[in-house]
């Protein structure tokens, strides 16, 4: 194994080329979840992003041996996923009419309502502060929860890798096979979204 | 991305919010992002509620692969060895 790879990394390697159970469900374990939702954005039902995942464990395993550490082991096995997954969208998509990684990408989306702004581009309603002990309810987490499975795919992804599960911003880039500039604008958008469910939510009379 | 020369509206702002967090702006843009925000208490409760946002995101708890599932990759796995 080259250098680059980090001493877990080699070991997980090491324990699948060995057939040990124990590596295996580690990195399902950890990586499943993610997985499945990356599938979703290039297929068009659940069931299916199922199938992609489990045609992309057996690829991971397959190919072990040929693994070369040249990517984190992470970064391999998310690049064999999209692969299946969009090999198998496009299949889907003759029968299926569905639209994944592109739904959002065209025209602008601002991140705060134009007419909350003056025509001069200043505030004319300021956004208020926000009450930090309705902030910290149960009840304000929900909220998040739903906006963000409100979004487009694309953003969902994005913004459940980046902040949710705290990939960094070239882990998701690598993983979705997106520009430094698309992964930036898919987040912002699902961030700006989901502080305006904030803003409603916390702005209602209690 | 690319702003106007010295001026930056709160409108041009709250779109470089996430370029800003993430430490993206080059530092002339970062400079009259800086230089709004002191100036501006709108932009300032606004990027003030974006870390807010993410904050919280970063509390949610992701769904775990149902057991089912999990076996059924097991199986796979002890075919795959066989």
């Amino acid at each position: 194994m080259p250098e680059l790879l980090s001493p877990r990394d080699a070991k997980l390697v090491e324990g699948l080329r060995a057939g040990d159970e124990e590596a295996f469900m580690e990195l399902i374990g950890e990586l499943n979840p993610s997985l499945l939702r990356v599938a979703r954005m290039f297929v068009p039902t659940a069931a299916v992003a199922e199938d992609v995942v489990g045609e992309t464990w057996l690829a991971v395993l397959n190919g072990i041996d040929r693994f070369e550490g040249r990517s984190s082991l992470k970064t391999w096995i998310f690049r064999i996923l999209t692969n299946t997954a969009k090999t198998r969208g496009e299949r889907e998509r003759r029968s299926v009419p569905f639209s994944a990684l592109d739904t959002d990408d065209g025209g602008f989306e601002p991140a705060v309502e134009r007419s909350r702004f003056t025509g001069t581009g200043h505030w004319a309603v300021l956004p208020r502060a926000w009450p930090e002990d309705r902030l910290l309810a149960k009840e304000t987490l929900s909220v998040v929860e739903r906006a963000i499975e409100r979004l487009p795919p694309s953003q969902r992804t994005v913004i459940t890798l980046r902040d949710v599960e705290g990939w960094t911003a070239d882990e998701v880039r690598n993983a979705l096979e997106l520009s430094e500039t698309n992964q930036r604008v898919l987040l912002h958008r699902a961030r700006a979204k989901v502080r305006h469910a904030l803003e409603q939510y916390l702005s209602e009379e209690q | 991305m690319s702003i106007g020369l010295a001026h930056l509206n709160c409108r041009e702002l709250v779109e470089l919010v996430t370029a800003y967090i993430e430490g993206d702006l080059s530092s002339g843009e970062r400079k009259r992002f800086d230089a709004h925000l002191a100036s501006c208490d709108g932009c300032t409760t606004y990027v003030e509620q974006m870390r807010r946002t993410i904050e919280l995101t970063g509390t949610l708890r992701i769904d775990d692969v149902p057991r089912e599932a999990e076996e059924a990759l097991l199986r796979s796995f002890r075919d795959w060895k066989a």
